[in-house]
């Protein structure tokens, strides 16, 4: 009775949101339009890298790689076989999600023996062998990147994929799989010993990760109807990392947060930047992450969630 | 080094390295040294700057590190992308975005033409500074006192403060130590390829970082042979197969290896007790 | 552990709030000032007003020195017009948007320069990669894009609103073909590029097909990443091959390096490249082992024309460095945006689009530019030798 209610209750929030998009969407400026769907795009990376590096607790460093993979696949399909029809491209984002899915489970399967910093420069090196890859391959533009990718992904899109994403990675949490990661990031040994097959569930993690990774890389090609690989470099996955440790490793609603406030920083900086006609933008957002750091040393939520909060506590059904 | 004492990753440690050739291209101008190519202006460039990125090196520290010793690990590795952000866009405002031309402290000379073989003065210089150096921090972690109360941080912080050593001063001059390597080491690769510019850093401190994990974390002559695999397959690859996929290459290399060896070349395996 | 939490909880709810009120302030200030703008077009008519041109550009990141100097340059072109007057009577004013050199931040600083500040035009950008992100928001929107320096011919292929003031690389790629083939009469060459820049693949590409074509054969192909230290593996194999000419086309940042270590390894022949090359840098960098290069490039500074000469003096005398070509290229773009504005009709997109359609010998300081039906620039070249750490100009090829 009480899950089938916070199921209900769950869904039709999400109903609701939905609706109030659809609304919005054509009520709100181009601008704030275009980083509300970059800021749903992070969601979907930060959420799939916390996934990997905060519930299952393997550190890595190769998430561009995945989204990479995404973009590519996805983009090239839409471009050369199918065409910008909305059917079509709900496939395209799946087939390129699967793909970046695909590549995760053959780089997990050997590498995730590797442990901490090992296994940290082990997907550095994969991501940035993906991007030299690209970079050569001339049937996909080459350095010289692949335009005219139609433009499909709108606000209701990525909303659909960041819910339907969440949703995916709270039931993966609360299931067995969920309880199988954390203890794993906990005392991986003592998980052995209780009778959790860690490699299974590592590569369960990294897989899903990287599928959604690849999600939100087809997302970001149909957004921008453009990309090269030097858009998807090493910055990038740090990029995703910085988010998830800000928000807190390990919190849903940590990585969601810092994903939105990560991607309107730069912009809510803009007009001091022209006030001042000096570009410190970039000074004052890393001077502020070293700064959230010293304080907030486990991030912005911690392990918690955003409704294990007493202010919350209304939402809440216990 | 740092890296293996503390277990950290410190991604801030190309960006010293940026600051350092910074210094000495400054100071070269400071000393008006710029039209007198000798070895006593290179020493005292060298110096100066060794100097300076000792200082930044212990500031970033106190700053940075210190109050995070306890925290997860991964929450100094993003406070030190952090600190390489801040120091590459504060070079970017302060020294201009442009590359600057290194000056010229040092004549290159021919020493030896051995056929299609030539020996610079240059790599003279870098071997014998690089020597000196590698020298000098291996008879300080092997020989002195201070070297064995740095193994002794190294292999339990908590250990050694119960036994009544200073960890912070160590660990602090382990990282003045670093800093001022890195210092060295931007001002020796100035002098050979004279255009630094504030983003030289991000690529070096990748590879150096992959060196150090090649070789086996917290280990000298590993991170000096997995430094070696590293250049050495680049180039051979760039040379004799693809350049176009050279990094590509040396990555899969690296992967192989860290498969084959799971804790580089040297590491110590700990076998995990519960 | 209670105190943590309350900490967090305000935390939250700052940036919470925060997010809220700034998605507030977009929305209002979008507006407000689509009403304000509609009003002031209509006051333009009759009071002395501003004209708001925008630009997007790299002033952060690893680009940022081209994005400077193109900046400077604009300003500079916007600053001398405002001097005599400005524009039908109203003063211009540049509103310039970093994108830390990323084509996503590009994509958004576009879209915000165009529905937020209500920019009747946009200058910029100088990577092609930066330009084909922006063009299709300034396409949709109708609103003209003058990019400074893209030199891939897909940039203008994107839409009418799309021109360019640069070469692209099918014409500058041939121009030094047939120089080394017909003039220097060499036929066999090594290509040394940038793997990781679009321009530097764009020029190598249509530099062998033309050298192909007239006869010529490429004997070796290698390649480096822009930011590269050492290049000695790459310039063995080039040794090994015993090319007559090396084509490098790159950025000066890279190839003052690169020149610098051929001649330590000992190839003596010539090396070339494109505009790219154009910097007081590439002499401070590459030292003597510039000596001899060719390279094509929009115009010599050397060029006795005293309007080059002018605009040589004026930005050294503003910003302390001889102007490289992305200078060059950002200040004709600022001239011939001003001169569109003088001869359109209004300044709707559509208005402005149509003026600068019609373009046609405009003095600038990278020849006299005439736009093509394609929005690309008809212009010569010119082959530049460096001789004594100086640019000779050795020949001009005008466009076939």
């Amino acid at each position: 009775m009480w899950t089938y209610l916070k199921r209900q209750q769950a869904y039709l929030i999400l109903g609701v949101f939905l609706v109030v998009l659809s609304f919005i969407h054509t009520h709100i400026s181009p601008y704030l339009r275009q980083l509300l769907i970059l800021s749903g795009i992070n969601i979907i990376l930060a959420n799939g890298l916390n996934l990997i590096s905060g519930i299952t607790g393997q550190l890595s460093l190769g998430h561009a790689g995945f989204m990479a993979i995404g973009a590519y696949a996805s983009a090239y399909l839409s471009v050369f076989v199918t065409g910008p029809e909305s059917f079509a491209f709900l496939l395209n984002i799946l087939a390129g999600g699967c793909l970046a899915g695909f590549f995760g489970f053959i780089l997990g399967l050997p590498t995730l023996r590797l442990k901490g910093d090992y296994l940290a420069i082990v997907t550095l090196g994969f991501s940035e062998m993906i991007r030299v890859i690209l970079l050569n391959m001339d049937s996909v533009g080459g350095a010289r990147g692949l335009p005219q990718i139609p433009h499909n992904t709108d606000l209701i899109w990525t909303a659909g994929a960041v819910g339907l994403s969440l949703i995916f990675i709270y039931r993966m949490m609360k299931s067995y799989i969920g309880r199988a990661f954390l203890a794993i990031r906990e005392n991986e040994l003592a998980a052995q010993s209780c009778g959790i097959n860690i490699t299974k569930y590592k590569v369960i993690s990294f897989t899903s990760g990287a599928f959604l990774a690849g999600i939100a890389g087809a997302l970001f090609a149909h957004q921008l109807s453009y990309i090269n690989p030097s858009i998807f470099g090493f910055i990038k996955s740090f990029e995703i990392l910085i988010m998830i440790v800000l928000g807190g490793l390990g919190s849903l609603s940590g990585a969601t947060l810092a994903a939105i406030i990560l991607t309107f920083l730069p912009e809510a900086l803009r007009p001091l930047q022209q006030i001042t006609q000096i570009d410190f933008r970039m000074i004052i957002y890393s001077s502020l992450l070293i700064v959230m750091m010293l304080t907030r040393p486990s991030g912005l939520l911690g392990k918690r969630e955003l409704w294990d909060f007493k202010i919350f506590g209304a939402f809440r059904r216990s | 080094m740092v890296f293996g004492i503390l277990k950290l990753i410190n991604f801030a440690h190309g960006d010293v390295y940026m600051i350092g050739a910074f210094v000495g291209y400054y100071a070269a101008r400071f000393f008006g040294l710029l039209h007198e190519p000798s070895i006593s202006s290179f020493g005292i460039v060298l110096i100066s700057s060794m100097f300076i990125c000792a200082f930044l090196g212990f500031l970033i520290e106190r700053i940075a590190y210190r109050p995070l010793r306890s925290a997860p690990r991964i929450t100094s590795l993003i406070t030190a992308i952090g600190i390489s952000l801040f120091l590459e866009y504060c070079a970017q405002l302060i020294f201009g975005p442009d590359p600057k031309v290194f000056p010229q402290i040092l004549n290159s000379v021919n020493l030896v033409q051995w056929g299609e073989v030539a020996l610079n003065s240059y790599h003279v210089l870098i071997f014998s500074v690089s020597f000196i150096l590698m020298v000098l921090l291996r008879f300080l972690v092997l020989k002195t006192k201070y070297g064995q109360a740095m193994r002794a941080v190294s292999e339990d912080v908590k250990v050694a403060n119960l036994l009544g050593l200073p960890t912070n001063t160590i660990i602090s001059l382990t990282f003045i130590m670093g800093a001022a390597l890195a210092g060295a080491a931007g001002v020796l690769v100035g002098t050979v390829y004279p255009r630094i510019d504030p983003l030289m850093g991000i690529v070096p401190g990748i590879k150096a970082f992959s060196a150090a994990v090649i070789g086996g974390i917290g280990n000298f002559p590993g991170a000096v042979l997995g430094g070696l695999i590293m250049g050495l397959s680049e180039e051979m690859v760039a040379a004799y197969w693809s350049s176009s996929y050279r990094d590509a290459i040396a990555f899969a290399f690296l992967i192989i290896i860290l498969l084959v060896k799971p804790s580089g070349f040297f590491g110590k395996y700990h076998p995990e007790k519960v | 552990m209670r105190r943590n939490m309350t900490v967090a909880t305000i935390l939250t709810n700052v940036f919470v709030s925060l997010i809220f009120v700034f998605s507030l302030g977009c929305t209002k200030k979008q507006q407000q000032s689509s009403e304000t703008s509609k009003k002031s077009s209509q006051q333009n008519l009759e009071t002395n007003d501003t004209i708001l041109i925008g630009a997007v550009l790299s002033l952060t990141g690893p680009e940022a020195t081209f994005g400077i100097s193109t900046k400077n340059a604009i300003e500079l072109s916007f600053e001398q017009k405002n001097k005599e007057g400005g524009v039908l009577g109203k003063k211009l004013k540049l509103i310039t948007l970093d994108n830390q050199s990323k084509p996503e931040e590009s994509a958004i600083a576009i879209t915000k320069l165009i529905t937020q500040d209500n920019v009747v035009a946009v200058l910029g950008e100088v990577a092609s990669s930066r330009s084909i992100a922006m063009a299709p928001i300034a396409q949709s929107n109708k609103i003209p894009m003058l990019s400074t320096a893209s030199t891939n011919p897909k940039v203008t292929e994107l839409g009418d609103f799309i021109f360019r003031t640069s070469f692209i690389d099918p014409f500058q790629g041939p121009v030094l073909a047939r120089f080394v083939f017909e003039n220097l009469k060499m036929k066999k060459v090594a290509i040394f590029k940038d793997v990781k820049n679009d321009y530097s693949i764009g020029l190598s590409q249509f530099f062998k097909e033309k050298f192909v074509e007239l006869g010529g054969q490429i004997i070796s192909e290698q390649s480096y990443s822009a930011g590269d230290m050492d290049f000695k593996a790459q310039l063995t194999a080039i040794r090994s091959a015993k090319p007559e000419f090396v084509y490098l086309p790159g950025y000066y940042t890279d190839v003052g390096l690169i020149l610098r270590q051929a001649r330590e390894l000992g190839i003596k022949v010539p090396f070339g490249g494109g505009d790219g090359w154009d910097s007081p840098k590439l002499f401070e960098i590459g030292g003597k082992a510039t000596e001899g290069g060719y390279f094509s490039n929009h115009y010599s500074p050397e060029a006795e024309d005293p309007f080059v000469q002018s605009f040589v003096k004026e930005y050294e005398a503003k910003y302390g460095t001889v102007p490289d070509a992305l200078a060059a290229l950002g200040y004709d773009s600022g001239i011939i945006m001003i001169e569109a504005l003088k001869n359109s009709k209004s300044l709707a997109g559509t208005d402005i689009r149509d003026a600068l359609a019609k373009t046609s010998k405009i003095k600038g300081v990278t020849g006299i530019i005439t736009f093509n039906s394609q929005r690309n620039p008809i212009k010569s070249a010119v082959i530049i030798k460096i001789e004594d750490g100086k640019q000779k100009y050795v020949t001009t090829i005008d466009p076939s």
